[in-house]
């Protein structure tokens, strides 16, 4: 994708994740989540992961987070005071999270190693790269235990979940 | 039309998992903590689907299907608990959700 | 490269037309097909100049007019923003879902091979899975936002309804997607095509019947269709969760309804009736099993499946209009329970059983 595109995203995901963390009201916050999990989905489409873009859409925006709206509904939660620490937390927080980020930056951009190998971005990629049958072949065969054991853990996911929100038959 | 080089990807993933940790760190309120835990985890995404791009192998994007399916188990539970503490404490404060006991 | 982005661009605009005029003609089909049903003769009044149109004045003209001028009221104490973003988040899912259905074969114009689809998508189907599983937030928060109780209730009924079917949904199709071997929708169709035995068009209702009826079913519990209409619940919840809303927005709401009508109407055509395919037609022209063939121009063709995957799509939202006005209401807990103690098991074992036939087929 052009430079140009990749930045307007960029800024489209930055603004909803500060929507995320600034806004006061849950419910907007966890719009504001549902809009940056959009663009993120767009992201994955231009960089040729079709598959994972439709998850994204259909588990990330369309499934947990109808759960998270229901649970602020349920909880009937409104804005209540106070949505933010005091200031002497967010003053150190602040400063501690942008060290971080520099950090990570100077780290992930220092070059050589991964990022000057041959395949890069440039270059055009092979045939069927992130279409279903890729996945699903890479996913059956090198994954399959993964997989398997995946689905062990959104079993008991269901029945901790299922256990832990039931009301107490007092 | 030149092409996006990976530092930029992995420059946006670093931002975003930096915004998601601020929001870890400063809102009182437990659900939209969770909230932020989901940013910093699609933050994890981009950066591993940026990477598989720029490698030419879909083992990224396998890591993706994997993180997401974790996210949505620990989101159900976690959502099952904070239920389950507001029953009991009628408060989702952090500040407030302080002993283990009472 | 212009010459692609306006061909998108006709393209789309040809599907939303669809769509839109489709949502204002099953209004009209709602109010006179319920009157056939019901022995009486329903809105025909309204006229113009003494044209009244058979009740088409009345439904297409006169009352998108009215809810256009009525006032729209907020309530004291709503979140502005939500309560207005709310309907239009309902609808935007619903109508875009229609991207993904293709409408016809192909059109060579000038050297140029274009699919008649509003976006050829390699994940059709996990496209309009997702689209309808977006619907979901539009009934949440036009119930949280409405600052009134039995909204609340009928948004978290039928958000809770809605989820539910999803699943039976997604099985079916999943079932589909095995038996076909691809997502596309485009192929799918064109695999329905083929002949069996020579004379039989191979279409979907014959690999699926048990999926068919599980996806009729789930896509009217989807779009809160009677008889699964109880987060409306006129009775009961006054209107449910649009109770608080007035003029254009519940119009918009009510469009909704209409659109996943004809988007559930599309689906089913597309993925078990065959699509735009017209039994023996071919590319270029018609190819009876005895072997007698009339070649046709292919603009003809391309008009002839157009015009069988409208009939089709007519013949769908018809049979949805019926069902509406011949059944009576499913009781909450019956909804849920038919849903995750009913279809759920039905879906999985028709998936289960199309995986071993297709693998005993294959092997």
């Amino acid at each position: 994708m052009s430079p140009a595109l990749f930045l307007v995203l960029a800024a489209c995901l930055i603004v909803g994740a500060l929507g995320v963390v600034l806004l006061s009201s849950p419910v907007r916050s966890a719009l504001s989540l549902v809009v940056t999990l959009f663009f993120m989905a767009v992201v994955f489409l231009l960089l040729d992961a079709q598959l994972v873009a439709a998850l994204q859409v259909v588990v990330y925006a369309g499934a947990i987070m109808v759960l998270f709206l229901f649970v602020i509904m349920l909880l009937n939660l409104q804005a209540d005071p106070p949505a933010m620490a005091r200031l002497g937390v967010r003053v150190t927080a602040a400063f501690g999270a942008s060290l971080f980020l520099l950090a990570v930056v100077r780290f992930l951009t220092r070059g050589g190693g991964t990022m000057t190998d041959p395949r890069g971005m440039a270059t055009p990629l092979p045939e069927g790269f992130g279409s279903t049958q890729g996945l699903a072949e890479l996913l059956f065969t090198r994954f399959l235990f993964a997989f398997e054991i995946t689905s062990i853990l959104l079993v008991v996911a269901i029945i901790g979940a299922v256990v832990l929100a039931k009301k107490k038959l007092t | 039309m030149t092409v996006v080089p990976l530092s930029w990807y992995l420059t946006l993933g670093a931002v975003l998992f930096t915004i998601g940790v601020l929001g870890v760190l400063v809102r009182r309120n437990v659900i939209v903590v969770f909230m932020s835990i989901e940013l910093m985890l699609n933050a994890v995404n981009l950066v591993f689907v940026a990477l598989s791009r720029h490698l030419h192998t879909m083992d990224g994007q396998v890591t993706v299907f994997f993180v997401m399916t974790v996210a949505a188990a620990e989101a159900a539970v976690g959502l099952a608990i904070i239920i389950a503490v507001f029953r009991n404490r009628e408060t989702v404060n952090v500040d407030e959700l302080t002993v283990l006991r009472w | 490269m212009w010459i692609d982005v306006l061909i998108a661009v006709i393209k789309s605009l040809l599907v939303i037309v669809l769509a839109l005029n489709l949502a204002g003609l099953l209004g009209w089909v709602e109010r006179k097909g319920s009157a056939l049903i019901q022995d009486r003769i329903g809105a025909n009044r309204a006229n113009i100049f003494g044209f009244a149109g058979a009740g088409l004045v009345n439904t297409l003209m006169a009352d998108p007019l009215k809810f256009i001028a009525k006032e729209d009221v907020i309530p004291a104490g709503v979140d502005r923003v939500l309560h207005t973003l709310a309907p239009c988040v309902t609808l935007f899912p619903a109508l875009v879902a229609f991207a993904a259905i293709p409408f016809g074969d192909v059109l060579e114009v000038g050297g140029r091979v274009i699919t008649l689809q509003a976006v050829p998508l390699s994940v059709g189907i996990l496209y309009v899975l997702a689209m309808l599983s977006l619907g979901v937030y539009g009934v949440v928060l036009a119930g949280w936002a409405s600052n009134n109780r039995f909204s609340l209730l009928g948004g978290i009924r039928g958000s809770a309804q809605m989820i539910s079917y999803e699943l039976a949904m997604g099985l079916a199709l999943v079932a589909a997607v095995v038996s076909y071997g691809t997502l596309d929708l485009q192929e799918m169709v064109r695999a329905q095509g083929r002949l069996l035995g020579g004379w039989l068009p191979a279409w979907g209702i014959l690999y699926q019947p048990v999926g068919f009826l599980i996806f009729l079913w789930a896509g009217m519990a989807e779009s809160k269709r009677v008889p699964f209409d109880l987060p409306e619940g006129e009775s009961e919840l006054i209107s449910g969760y649009f109770t608080e809303y007035s003029g254009i927005k519940y119009l918009m709401f009510f469009m909704t309804d209409f659109v996943e009508i004809g988007v559930v109407a599309g689906l089913i055509t597309t993925l078990f009736f065959g699509g735009w395919q017209v039994p023996y037609l071919m590319r270029d022209g018609f190819h009876f099993p005895g072997g007698t063939m009339v070649a046709l121009p292919q603009l003809v063709v391309v008009l002839l499946q157009m015009a069988s995957y409208t009939v089709k799509l007519a013949l769908f939202c018809w049979l949805q209009v019926l069902i509406r006005w011949s059944m009576p209401r499913y009781r909450y807990d019956q909804v849920m329970r038919l849903g995750w103690k009913g279809l759920l098991p039905i879906g999985l074992l028709n998936v289960l059983v199309t995986g071993a036939v297709v693998l005993a087929l294959q092997g």
